[in-house]
């Protein structure tokens, strides 16, 4: 009964949230445009399925993809599944927590290898490099760099280390790699780092991130919490530069 | 018409499940992974399953009806402006269309709703903000208006650039050198949600159309390379929001 109450809430509360593209959309029509609708019924009833299907949507993720990623994150810094064999385990080293890097490299490499944005942008980048970038190397690609991130971004909240330092050597690699790497491939890459972290996604991930920062010893949810999307976003940047450079190199290679 | 209703019943069924079928596979990786370490390597029951399996039915339903929503009532408008517009051919409507799509399909997305909701109740347990709903509502809906018009800043940026042939690295290095100066000067309880917002912005609805519209635009133009100039313009949607977000922080939280 709580999910139906929860429900009528939600509704009333994504009504707000259309409301700015409702009016926009309203404006952009009746002002600039200056038409009617051309088939009013139709829109009005698109309009009813966003509306309805946002409100489900939300209802859904306060039941199931925020406590998911919430319970994995308490579940494996549980002092006791911890434990394990060995008797004591000291919960401010990093090391205890391996199956928390596991766990956030596989959320990442499979939520990312299936992402339908990415696959629609690497069939775009193999058709128009005329075959040259393949499907499936990017897509594996990129989705090792998204495993490698997450994983990484874990390692940050467990140490508490502050996030800028990541990003800003992460840049440093972008930054040096662009210099070097083919020309083609670096609007692709820039663009693999917002393509990965999809709607269903993100919700997981930023759970994951905000429960594994509320279970470790010392760590503060405003500070740590937060900071997984982004290493999601900036690793698979490098990790498709470095792509298209091994691809350069292996090119030149077999010309010789 | 006997004959037509029933078969027209079958083809709409089979088209909603065909996209209640995308949505799930958006959600099956996670199931998969979960299932192996819940099984395998933690071995405990999963509290409240059944809360757990319903909540899952409604993401994907709700997010299933979402897409196919925007598909009846947006994408339409928006091709149609599209249209209009080239045939105009006016520079200003053009710059004015792309900031409207950046900004419209961001402030409907429904990880930022989640996510800029949950920012807000973590600033509260932290005591940045009063813990009174109010307050938490408008800096959520800050935060998501923020971000809706850096996005929109971003694709109007972005189609500038393709128009007027401005090299991309530069810019995003530039963008990467504003964004370290600004997490400087910003409150650190900011600075992991400014990050995190470039990657929420650009998931499921902003992708195919911001794509679609700059590999176009570089189509169209005579001398441009679709591949070298028409992607790019998820680069600044993903980088712009990190800048302003921090800049709304600064305003909300002082320095």
């Amino acid at each position: 009964m709580d999910i139906i109450s929860d429900l009528v809430v939600i509704l009333i509360g994504s009504g707000r949230d259309l409301a700015p593209i409702i009016v926009l959309f309203l404006f952009f029509h009746l002002v600039v445009i200056r038409q009617p609708i051309t088939n009013p019924r139709r829109t009005l009833g698109g309009m009813m399925y966003v509306y309805l299907g946002l409100s489900l949507f939300l209802a859904g993720l306060e039941e199931a993809l925020f406590p998911i990623g919430n319970i994995m994150a308490s579940q494996l810094t549980d002092p006791e599944f911890l434990k394990g064999s060995s008797a004591a385990v000291d919960l401010g080293n990093w090391k205890a927590y391996g199956w928390v890097y596991v766990f956030a490299a596989a959320i990442g490499f499979a939520t990312t290898i299936a992402e339908p944005s990415l696959i629609a942008v690497a069939y775009k980048a193999s058709e128009v490099s005329g075959g040259s970038i393949s499907q499936w190397g990017l897509r594996i690609t990129v989705a090792i760099g998204v495993a490698f991130g997450i994983s990484l971004g874990s390692f940050r909240i467990i140490t508490g280390t502050p996030l800028y330092l990541y990003i800003l050597v992460g840049y440093i690699i972008v930054v040096v790699q662009t210099v070097f790497a083919p020309k083609t491939i670096i609007p692709l890459a820039y663009d693999s780092g917002g393509v990965t972290t999809s709607t269903v996604t993100v919700p997981v991930v930023a759970a994951l991130g905000l429960g594994l920062s509320a279970a470790v010893p010392g760590r503060n949810p405003a500070i740590d919490g937060f900071g997984l999307i982004a290493f999601a976003s900036l690793f698979p940047i490098i990790s498709v530069l470095g792509y298209g450079q091994f691809a350069q190199w292996y090119g030149a290679r077999g010309k010789r | 018409m006997r004959s037509i209703i029933p078969s027209q019943l079958v083809r709409s069924i089979r088209y909603i499940a065909g996209r209640i079928g995308n949505a799930a596979r958006d959600l099956l990786p996670i199931v998969v992974v979960i299932a192996i370490f819940q099984l395998v390597i933690i071995r405990q029951p999963l509290p409240d399953f059944g809360t757990i399996l319903i909540g899952s039915l409604m993401v994907v339903i709700g997010l299933s009806m979402f897409i196919q929503g925007l598909e009846m009532a947006l994408f339409p408008i928006g091709e149609h402006m599209a249209h209009e517009l080239a045939r105009k051919g006016s520079l200003f409507w053009l710059l004015v269309f792309a900031f409207a799509l950046g900004f419209s399909t961001t402030v409907a997305e429904p990880a930022l709703i989640a996510v800029s909701q949950k920012s807000a109740n973590i600033a509260a347990q932290g005591g940045l903000l009063d813990n009174n709903p109010g307050t938490l509502n408008r800096y959520a809906l800050g935060l998501r208006l923020t971000v809706a018009v850096s996005v929109g800043a971003a694709i109007l940026i972005g189609v500038l650039r393709i128009l007027l042939n401005w090299p991309l690295h530069v810019m995003i290095i530039g963008g990467y050198v504003v964004v370290m100066l600004i997490t400087v000067i910003a409150p650190e309880e900011i600075i992991g949600i400014a990050y995190d917002a470039g990657g929420v912005t650009t998931s499921t609805i902003t992708v195919p159309l911001v794509t679609a519209l700059g590999v176009g635009l570089a189509t169209v133009i005579r001398g441009r390379n679709p591949l070298l100039d028409g992607f790019g313009l998820i680069a600044f949607a993903s980088l712009l929001p990190m800048i302003f977000v921090m800049v709304y922080g600064i305003t909300v939280f002082g320095i």
